[in-house]
């Protein structure tokens, strides 16, 4: 993959960071990228917080991969979380790999890769490294903090952590512990990493195995009946069957395709450390079994979003936080959109949710601002 | 905004918790929340009416009361308010239980059929009542448990419900219900109003 990080913003930590595993970082980098301008009274800050793949890159084009950010159809000029208005604050997670601290960084100890020497990272190391970048940017209290699927729960996590430094906060497609369910898809993503030939090989990358990974997780973010519209059985070359096992569906050639983009963009150990930290997540034995613990002391308002045709968060494990939310009175709003674009409807444009995102975030900001509203 | 939420936002003191069961768009909400101060929560099971609730920025959760109710601790809101609904559960009695466990007091106002006109059309048409304030037809409507506000207060006689004020509805006129005009009222009151605990 492209290793080329070396000129996006990066913020050197130099306090140390107790890890869950009991490692303790320090001078270790978060790198970062911001949009749009924070207001005199840094009354404008969002945070979002990037899924499994995605990175600091919320939108425009990502200058290292070439590619539209992750979340373009949300953020941007003029858009739902718009970027004239507010100033959206992304960090690359710990454990990733677009130059913040990875298994892909050199270890200085020793002058090599960390590979899997990398210590073991949950989703609260995340959020706490990402806590440093706040206080970088001198940002008191977020108007929002958000985020969708493994953003989604740092978005828990954080409220969790700081109940009082969001104004807003809006989980979007999560859940507050993973389930047997998505672990056993992410230990399938590892087992084909891990049974690759070239996997802790010197100078090789488990391409193969990343990208049967990658083939198996795109599946969970669709939904039957979205593939089955888009795909059915068409053939790839308008003829006939070929009788052999090259791609003859469409639905194959279009997963091999996302498999091998994605390895050019993807670090095989990186993903390992990153599907482990979303296994681990259970914010509710956090709390010893109780999840409205959580957000005992919570200040923020909630939004909680889910999405009719998610099988990978359904809309029963997003209530449950809902549940929790009311069981300890805090402030709460949820709704399920009608969707059959599955797990990834968050990251596309499903306007009925572009619409709600906009309207929370502004409705809040009109609130912290003290501006009337007709 | 209607009369009917007139009445019920004079009940409702300042500053005070409320939970709008079927808030629909958020017009008492957004009337108790701007002009009461008071701390409004909604449920509502319609999907684009509770996008416009948070597009208000309401905090209104999507999902049906028959299921949703119990989640909600005991005693966790001033008053628990269910306009013009109760007719509507499959279980009217036990969304009332989880009323009055949720809210301190809770405000529920019933279309009263026993209004003289409902009486007549039934009496000389002999079909189903079809008034201003029921406009559905038998196999379309989604009243289930139709009553009148004498079968409300002797259900909450008879379940020891206190009913700490009773108002009626009549042609947008608010009035108070007494046991004197009780009768009288179940005539010619279009809807009832009850502060019960």
């Amino acid at each position: 993959m492209n290793n080329n990080t070396k000129n996006i913003k990066k913020l050197i930590i130099d306090q140390s960071l107790k890890l869950d595993c009991g490692k303790i970082i320090k001078d270790f980098s978060l790198a970062y990228e911001t949009y749009g301008t924070l207001n005199k009274n840094k009354s404008n800050a969002i945070l979002t917080f990037h899924a499994l793949t995605g990175d600091q890159f919320v939108t425009n084009i990502n200058p290292i991969t070439r590619r539209e950010g992750w979340w373009s159809f949300a953020v941007g000029p003029g858009k739902a979380i718009d970027t004239d208005k507010y100033f959206v604050i992304c960090a690359n997670v710990i454990g990733g790999c677009m130059g913040s601290f990875g298994p892909k960084e050199m270890n200085p100890e020793n002058n090599k890769i960390f590979g899997t020497t990398f210590p073991v990272i949950t989703i609260k190391d995340i959020v706490k490294a990402q806590k440093f970048l706040l206080d970088h940017l001198d940002v008191k209290k977020l108007l929002a903090v958000t985020g969708g699927s493994m953003g989604g729960m740092q978005v828990l996590q954080f409220v969790s952590l700081y109940p009082e430094m969001a104004h807003s906060a809006i989980p979007i497609a999560c859940s507050a512990s993973h389930s047997a369910q998505n672990i056993a898809l992410n230990e399938l993503g590892r087992q084909a990493i891990m049974a690759d030939p070239n996997w802790k090989k010197e100078n090789h990358t488990p391409d193969k195995g990343l990208a049967v990974a990658r083939m198996a997780a795109h599946i969970t973010y669709l939904s039957k009946q979205g593939l089955q519209e888009k795909f059915g059985r068409k053939l790839q070359d308008k003829g006939s069957l070929k009788f052999s096992f090259d791609a003859d569906f469409q639905i194959e050639s279009y997963l091999r395709y996302q498999g091998a983009n994605f390895v050019d963009r993807f670090d095989a150990n990186s993903y390992l450390y990153i599907t482990r930290a979303m296994d681990y997540f259970d914010l509710e034995k956090q709390f010893n079994g109780n999840l409205s613990l959580a957000f005992k002391n919570t200040k923020s308002k909630f939004c909680v979003i889910s999405f009719s045709s998610d099988w990978l968060y359904p809309t029963i494990e997003n209530k449950e936080i809902v549940i929790a939310l009311n069981a300890c009175g805090a402030n709460v709003g949820f709704v399920e959109i009608n969707s059959d674009k599955g797990h990834d409807s968050f990251l596309l444009n499903v306007p009925e949710f572009l619409k709600t995102l906009s309207d929370f975030i502004k409705s809040t900001y009109d609130e912290v601002n003290n501006e009337k509203r007709i | 905004m209607k009369k009917e939420f007139k009445v019920i936002s004079q009940i409702i003191k300042n500053n005070k918790r409320v939970l709008d069961i079927g808030c629909g768009d958020g017009t008492l909400m957004e009337y108790l929340k701007i002009n009461q101060k008071n701390d409004v929560r909604g449920l509502e099971p319609k999907k684009d009416l509770v996008q416009k609730c948070i597009s208000k920025g309401l905090s209104v959760i999507e999902g049906d009361a028959e299921k949703e109710l119990i989640q909600f601790p005991k005693k966790s809101f001033d008053y628990a308010v269910l306009s013009q609904t109760l007719q509507a559960f499959l279980n009217p009695e036990e969304v009332l239980n989880q009323l009055l466990r949720i809210g301190k007091q809770t405000i529920v106002s019933i279309p009263n059929f026993g209004y003289w006109k409902v009486r007549l059309h039934l009496l000389f048409k002999g079909t189903m009542p079809v008034t201003k304030n029921l406009p559905n037809e038998w196999y379309d409507t989604p009243n289930l448990h139709m009553c009148t506000i004498q079968d409300f207060v002797n259900f909450c006689n008879e379940k020891k419900i206190t009913i700490d004020k009773s108002m009626c509805l009549t042609n947008e006129k608010i009035s108070e219900i007494t046991k004197g005009n009780m009768k009288y009222k179940n005539i010619f009151s279009q809807l009832g109003i009850f502060l019960i605990q």
